[in-house]
């Protein structure tokens, strides 16, 4: 017989539904964890990175010669030097890791420095002379397809289209309305930065802060002509990633270096560079037509959706898959027609980030929703109510929601809660505008909205998603201590903790190691799609379950929960590692975007307060409640944790973020005027944690990371509008939108 | 790069006499940024910040004289109460941690249009005082601010500090920024009233290629306010005095706004600030003559 985890775990402190410490939490809080950028070698040279500052131009040529005499100066890289494929890319292999005769976006990597000092490498760079044919850029994703093509295979990277029921429909009351969602970008605080050290069988060590190990280990090794087995990563300090981190930045160049010049190489991007150097959100346009009769209920929803993927592909294909499988949000209706395509342009490179493809469209179908109520004179909370999914509904692509979809009680959650009194003293901080004194009151009115998403857990499509983990025991000193061994990234959400969580809860063991993340072991898979707990953590899980099942056969027929375990180990070192997948999930259909595509379904909602400056166009976000259904809270406080930040991202969206370009450059590369919510931005939050469990999921859990940016968006700009009786179809909402100058 | 670090101002002065080229430091959230963007690359610093004469403020002749090392978490604690105007700009200036490295002396040197002070420095009379090893030289703040970023220093010398009223009328200071906190200005507005000399100050930040007075406003107010006998203010002048604002500024379209919004959104600081300063004036009043 085995032993209920429970039985094991109940004399150890810190296990699933505690908030323990983290392991890293006070060397962060005190400033003295390494993160990425502290990375050291004796010996190194530093690295940098010669980009295109034309959004498109062909390169008639590049000449070194200068920049090779700089004294201190190790190597001058070109693609030529690359040893390997020139080509990478998540989805498709169509971008260069050092551009070849063209440049297809501003910032695009054209030549590498590698040299004794950043300083020199800097100066050597300036003297690199490349000599540009200027292209008239595409910019206009609407226009994009028809447009001079940025690729062989010319500029639409994807259409996914989906048919449900009737295609030609008609109902008593039609709004629509064309919306537009800016350019947001992770602005994760740690910046690109990794160290390449060359190794004496030919191969490279490269530590290095990312997302996914392994899929930069096969992307790495593919452009240095390697097997994988020479190309080793290790996980550096990552200081945020939201998905910024899933394509590679630096990792070849760096590589590309230490292998030539045989020296490690330490790379990293400044501020500047950082926002060159990574994918941002898709910027969107939407065209929508909602169909309902006249009591609210939805007939038909149709979509025209535009993302804009920018020069490269990146994930921007899987980023389209979801825009389009959750474009109705999570309602009931039996009529859809969605079509939504991802655009090559001369833009900034687009990808993942937090929400992808679901707060795009998730903007545009809750203002859609306000606009249906407002329309047939229903509150906006009941018609959401009226049309809201629940367990056993059926999503646009025919799919089954076979688990928890307490979407009308997550509406009522946050529509229950008390609302804020109007302050009667003046405190500036309180107000629009904050402390720069702008309003004392003059101006300001009140209004409230609210919004409700659906994001996807974990990959979807078909894709083999899955995660290693390893777990040993053995007694140290007398104790019986764990250890797990994982490849998955941590980036600051806390699957260190999670894991020792899942340990002690599972083995009984206080004492939980966690080794480095590598790739000496398998793959963990993206910390992206809200799916680390549940998959790493179901990996760590089923892991542990397997040394259990090894102290059960020592035990020879006695139960655990009676013998001592450090005995029974002794001198023994009992260590299993273990694939874990989730349930397999189908790829749609390519015509009518039908099938089982996505694993699993998570829903938030908000309540936004907000006061309005009308005459200056300021917004002071007074509250921004939420209810979220996680299945199970395996750690609370990380849990408030997600919600808050993704909430905070959310907010950042609606009324500041925004990358803006011209003509395919970039205005705003600094946090200067790249807005991020500040404490007097961001209010204190009121959260509702429902755990319906999942019963798919390990322990029951439900991703928790995603869907909380996704509804905070649409309510904020919902509560502007009720503030200010205007339109607002586009993301950040300006105050020259407010203000209409 | 030399890193020079006088004691006094007096070897401050004679070091600028012989390297025109260093570049002062003062709290540095300027110089470090543009050091760090590679802006700039002097051959020298020359750090202030060992000069105590710099981080001190007195009264001279009535007036207060203010070090240009004050930083602003200094203004806003010590001098809130005398030189509200000051302290209120001073309050938007980035975070704590700016704001406690931060001077008034540094905002004066970058000299930005986008600087907080300086709306504040124009429609209170400040007199900038500037020294060299050739003397000193006494600077009205509105000949003080000659471009982008360009100020009326010569190579040689350095900024010693600023000269206040003492005693000055109402003053108030309002930014409009695209978040509520650590934010660079749209545009600003300051507004002192000097009931002494029956007169009015007001200057714009952040909407033209340098701060500056806005002229016509002020003797557009002074000729409607009435001092001695004060009552609230028609709507119609402070509206008036909005537009007259609006129209000293010539604002760009940029990255942070456009020139339109600037303008709209000066008339309405304009407009609330004035309600906000007559109304002090007005609790004045009635305060003396209780
Ligand atoms: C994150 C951040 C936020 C900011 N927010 C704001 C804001 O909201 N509002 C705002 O106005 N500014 C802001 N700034 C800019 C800056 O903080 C201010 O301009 C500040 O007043 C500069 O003072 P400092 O002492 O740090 O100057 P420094 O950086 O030391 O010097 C600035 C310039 O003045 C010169 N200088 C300094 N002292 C003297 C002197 N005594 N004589 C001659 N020249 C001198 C220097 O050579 C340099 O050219 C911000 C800066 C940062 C980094």
């Amino acid at each position: 017989m085995s032993l209920t985890p429970a039985e094991l775990s109940s004399s150890v402190a810190g296990g699933i539904g505690a908030s323990p410490q983290r392991p890293d939490g006070n060397l962060k809080v005190r400033g003295e964890f390494a993160y990425a950028s502290d990375l050291w070698h004796e010996d190194m040279i530093w690295g940098s990175t010669l980009r295109s500052p034309h959004p498109y131009a062909r390169i008639v040529s590049i000449d070194l010669t200068e920049a090779l005499k700089v004294p201190g100066v190790h190597a001058v890289l070109t693609h030529q030097d690359v040893p390997g494929s020139n080509l990478y890319g998540l989805e498709h292999k169509d971008q260069p890791v050092l551009a070849v005769d063209v440049v297809r976006y501003q910032g695009e990597a054209v030549a590498l420095v590698g040299a004794d000092h950043p300083e020199t490498a800097t100066r050597a760079m300036k003297r690199i002379k490349v000599e540009y044919e200027v292209l008239e850029p595409v910019v206009d994703m609407e226009t994009a397809a028809d447009d001079t093509p940025l690729h062989p295979g010319g500029n639409l990277v994807r259409h996914v289209p989906i048919r449900r029921g009737d295609q030609s429909p008609t109902a008593d009351v039609v709004v629509s309305g064309r919306y537009e969602v800016g350019m947001q970008d992770q602005a994760f605080l740690g910046p690109e930065s990794g160290l390449a050290v060359p190794a004496e069988d030919g191969g490279v060590d490269l530590y290095i802060a990312t997302q996914w190990l392994h899929v930069d280990q096969g992307q790495v090794a593919s452009a240095l002509g390697m097997p994988l087995d020479k190309v080793r990563l290790t996980l550096s300090g990552v200081g945020g990633a939201f998905g910024g981190r899933e394509d590679l930045s630096m990792q070849v160049h760096a590589c590309m270096l230490a292998l030539h010049t045989r020296k490690p190489v330490k790379m990293v991007y400044n501020r500047e560079e950082s926002f060159y150097g990574h994918v941002h959100r898709h910027p969107a346009v939407l065209h929508y037509e909602h169909g309902a009769t006249r009591d609210g209920k939805l007939v038909y929803v149709k979509a025209r959706i535009f993302l804009d993927g920018g020069a490269y592909a990146s994930s921007t294909g899987a980023v389209v898959a979801n825009a389009a499988t959750l474009g109705v949000g999570p309602y009931e209706v039996d009529n859809v027609t969605i079509d939504c395509y991802g655009l090559y342009t001369n833009n900034p490179p687009c990808g993942a980030m937090r929400g992808f493809g679901a707060v795009q469209a998730g903007f545009a179908y809750e203002s859609q929703m306000d606009k249906l109520a407002e329309k047939l004179g229903l509150d906006p909370v009941d018609v959401r109510i009226a049309n809201a999914m629940t367990e056993g509904s059926v999503m646009p692509t025919g799919q089954v929601v076979d688990s928890a979809a307490p979407v009308a009680q997550l509406l009522k959650l946050v529509k229950d809660k008390p609302l804020p009194p109007v302050s009667t003293t003046l405190d500036l901080r309180s107000m629009p505008g904050g402390v720069s004194n702008t309003t004392h009151g003059e101006g300001v009115v009140r209004g409230i909205g609210y919004a409700v998403g659906i994001k996807n857990v974990c990959f979807s499509e078909g894709y083999d998603d899955y995660s290693t983990a390893r777990v040993r025991v053995q007694v140290i000193g007398g104790e019986l201590v764990a250890l797990a061994h994982t490849a998955a990234c941590e980036v600051g959400q806390g699957l260190v903790t999670i894991m020792q969580q899942i340990v002690r809860t599972e083995l009984g063991v206080q004492r939980v190691t966690i080794l480095p993340m590598d790739t000496s072991i398998g793959n963990g898979g993206s910390t992206s799609a809200s799916r680390q707990t549940y998959v790493t953590g179901g990996a760590v899980k089923a892991a542990c379950a397997a040394v259990r099942d090894k102290l059960t056969k020592l035990a020879g027929g006695r139960e655990l929960s009676e013998v001592d375990l450090a005995d029974l180990v002794g001198d023994d070192v009992i260590d299993e590692t273990v694939e874990w997948r989730h349930r397999a999930t189908e790829p749609l259909d390519p015509e009518t975007g039908q099938g089982n595509a996505h694993v699993q379904y998570g829903f938030a909602a908000h309540r936004a307060v907000v006061d309005v400056d009308v005459e200056l166009g300021l917004v002071k976000v007074v509250e921004l409640d939420c209810a979220q259904d996680v299945g199970n809270a395996l750690n609370p406080q990380a849990v408030l944790g997600q919600i808050q930040g993704g909430s905070a991202q959310g907010l950042g969206l609606a009324v500041m973020e925004e990358i803006q370009t011209v003509g395919g450059k970039v205005r705003n590369p600094s946090f200067t005027d790249y807005l991020i919510p500040t404490v007097l931005d961001m209010p204190p939050m009121s959260i509702d944690v429902l755990e319906l469990a999942d019963p798919n999921a390990p322990y029951g859990v439900r991703g928790v990371g995603e869907p909380p940016t996704i509804s905070s968006t649409p309510a904020v700009v919902a509560a502007i509008r009720a503030a200010t009786g205007l339109a607002l179809t586009r993301v950040p909402v300006r105050p020259e939108h407010i203000t209409q100058t | 790069m030399d890193f020079l670090r006088p004691d006094t101002f007096a070897e401050a002065l004679a070091v600028k006499a012989e390297r025109p080229d260093a570049v002062p430091i003062a709290g540095g959230t300027d110089v470090m940024v543009e050091l760090n963007f590679d802006h700039r690359r002097p051959s020298a610093l020359l750090d202030l910040t060992r000069i105590a004469e710099l981080r001190e403020w007195t009264t001279v002749d009535g007036r207060l004289r203010v070090g240009s090392g004050v930083p602003y978490t200094r203004i806003i604690e010590q001098l809130g109460a005398q030189l509200p105007g000051l302290a209120m700009a001073s309050r938007t200036v980035g975070s704590p941690q700016i704001r406690n490295r931060g001077t008034v002396g540094g905002n004066l040197g970058a000299a930005s249009p986008a600087g907080d002070t300086h709306p504040v420095l124009l429609a209170g009379d400040a007199v900038i005082e500037v020294a060299s090893t050739r003397g000193t030289r006494m600077i009205p703040a509105a000949e003080f601010y000659l471009g982008v970023k360009r100020n009326a220093l010569e190579p040689d010398e350095l900024i010693a500090a600023v000269h206040l009223n003492a005693t000055p009328g109402p003053e108030q200071f309002a930014k409009v920024g695209t978040r509520n906190a650590m934010v660079i200005a749209v545009c600003s507005f300051a507004i002192a009233l000097h009931p002494a000399e029956k007169r009015v100050g007001a200057a714009v930040g952040s909407a033209a290629p340098t701060p500056r007075r806005a002229t016509a406003a002020e003797e557009f107010l002074a000729g409607e306010l009435d001092w001695a006998a004060p009552e609230p203010l028609l709507d119609s002048v402070k509206r008036r005095f909005g537009e007259l604002v609006a129209e000293a500024a010539s604002p760009i379209d940029d990255v942070r706004g456009s020139a339109a919004y600037r303008k709209h959104a000066l008339a309405v600081l304009a407009r609330r600030t004035l309600g906000w300063a007559w109304q002090d004036h007005l609790g004045k009043e009635a305060r003396e003559c209780a």
